[in-house]
């Protein structure tokens, strides 16, 4: 895993003798080191989750937003640099906003998903610039229905079912690929969400988090928006329950 | 009489154009007459314009003005089109037309109307007359001929038509405007669009039906010539 490209790393506009772009890869190592960003596609909407790890006990909770909405019907959940992730938000928002004053309608999610890549690989292209170190998860509800991306530092985007970055990868994802996704409601899916976080989270390594979640879903009316505050906790309660009763086996 | 025809004033087509849902599509039509000043530059002119496959629009007013709008959202709407992976809808054709007609009021003179088929929302009919509003309506009229038209649909427009009843009474519509209006004439043409695709309709002037103190069309000696049994001449 750290194989070190020694001259060839210098520059994201050189690459190795064997086809990499190691700037590229050490960006996805900042993703990698952030804390662990879910999202699900069940068969009426989306539900994203952000394990917000807390540096101080001083930090208000509920400060630090990972998971912003970039228009009406669409948000995005970002792993990773954090400052990184304001701009390519910031820039989402103002391709949805110009796409909308356009052409009258609100941006198709393929096509947002798109355009962020696009912005995030045209970082990759220039000596000057230097690529993005973050990881994003895109989830939206348009007319062909809800539909969630992953957009990678390198500019990669697919669509998937179910996505992990950050720490947790690895493990979320065994726990994702469990999951019946076309049979679940969001409802149950947002419970499902903070049970994988709860678990993956690593209570040697770090301290305490914070559980952020979001959701657009036909409950919410097809629009983004944080998951309602009793659903929320009665997720952490049945999250805490869960890892209580894989600990005492 | 006035013998002096501008013949250099700016072609405009006095017009009439008719857009109307029907249950499972859009029907659009429109008459054929481009003038310049008292002068018909163009008697069979098509003023149904293709913006996209699925998508058409009728244009009124200067045939310039409405000509060059109808390139630019062409062209944009073939580049969206490919962006987007799939055909535009109707709506987006429409407010593309808008927003060029709104940012150029105080230099364009054309009256739209933006009629097409998508999966999303079936067929839809939208008017963009001369400010740049922009409104969707189940059936809408527009040009100088449609002035004697509004009673009429007023009377005889019903929701949830067939294919063939919503023809008929565009066709209808379009000749009662042409018998009164005299910047309206010549042929009427109407555009069906639908999931299956695009039909275009030709009606020749002289099979239209003849309304309250019209004359039969008296064409020209040849008619009477190439007759089976020559009649000697009515004077």
């Amino acid at each position: 895993m750290s194989s070190i490209g020694t001259g060839y790393d210098l520059s994201v506009t050189t690459f190795s003798p064997d086809g990499r772009v190691f700037q590229i890869e050490y960006a996805a190592k900042a993703v990698d080191n952030s804390g662990t960003v879910i999202g699900i596609k069940c068969k009426d909407g989306i539900v994203m989750g952000v394990e917000k790890l807390i540096a101080s006990k001083m930090i208000l909770p509920g400060s630090n937003r990972r998971i912003h909405s970039v228009h009406r019907h669409s948000g995005m959940a970002v792993a990773g640099l954090a400052a990184d992730g304001r701009q390519i938000v910031a820039r989402a928002k103002s391709e949805a906003t110009n796409y909308q004053s356009g052409y009258g309608e609100p941006i198709p999610v393929k096509e947002l998903a798109e355009r962020v890549a696009s912005y995030v690989h045209l970082c990759t292209l220039y000596w000057w610039l230097r690529p993005f170190g973050c990881g994003i998860i895109l989830g939206g509800y348009d007319r062909d229905g809800p539909q969630l991306y992953m957009v990678e530092p390198s500019g990669i985007s697919y669509r998937y079912f179910g996505a992990a970055i950050g720490k947790g990868k690895q493990a979320a994802k065994t726990e994702i690929e469990k999951l019946n996704l076309s049979e679940m409601t969001c409802r149950e899916g947002v419970i499902e969400v903070a049970k994988i976080i709860y678990k993956v989270h690593d209570e040697a390594k770090d301290k305490a988090f914070e559980l952020e979640m979001s959701w657009v879903c036909d409950e919410s009316k097809q629009q983004h928006q944080k998951v309602p505050d009793e659903l929320l906790e009665e997720a952490k309660a049945a999250a805490r329950t869960a890892l209580e009763e894989m600990d005492a086996d | 009489m006035d013998l002096n025809m501008n013949v250099d004033a700016p072609h405009s087509m006095g017009t009439t154009i008719i857009g109307v849902t029907y249950n499972g599509g859009v029907v659009l039509g429109a008459d054929s007459r481009t003038s310049t000043g008292m002068y018909v530059a163009n008697r069979a002119s098509d003023k149904i314009t293709q913006l996209t496959d699925n998508v058409y629009v009728c244009r009124s007013g200067s045939a310039a003005d409405s000509q060059i709008v109808s390139d630019y959202v062409r062209y944009f709407l073939h580049q969206h089109t490919i962006q987007l992976g799939q055909p535009a809808t109707v709506k987006v054709a429409a407010n593309l037309i808008r927003l060029l007609s709104y940012s150029n009021k105080n230099m364009l003179q054309t009256g739209l109307i933006v009629g097409g088929w998508d999966k999303y929302e079936g067929g839809k009919i939208y008017g963009v007359p001369l400010g740049g509003t922009l409104v969707e309506q189940p059936f809408t009229i527009g040009g100088s001929g449609s002035s004697y038209l509004y009673g009429f649909f007023d009377q005889a427009w019903k929701e949830g038509m067939t294919k063939d009843e919503a023809e008929q009474l565009v066709v209808k519509a379009v000749s009662l405007a042409i018998a009164r209006d005299g910047a309206s004439g010549g042929v009427v043409r109407t555009v069906i669009i639908n999931s299956e695709g695009v039909t275009r309709n030709f009606y020749p002037g002289d099979k239209l039906p003849l309304w309250h103190e019209e004359l039969e069309p008296q064409n020209s000696l040849l008619d009477i010539l190439n007759a089976p049994s020559p009649e000697p001449m009515n004077i």
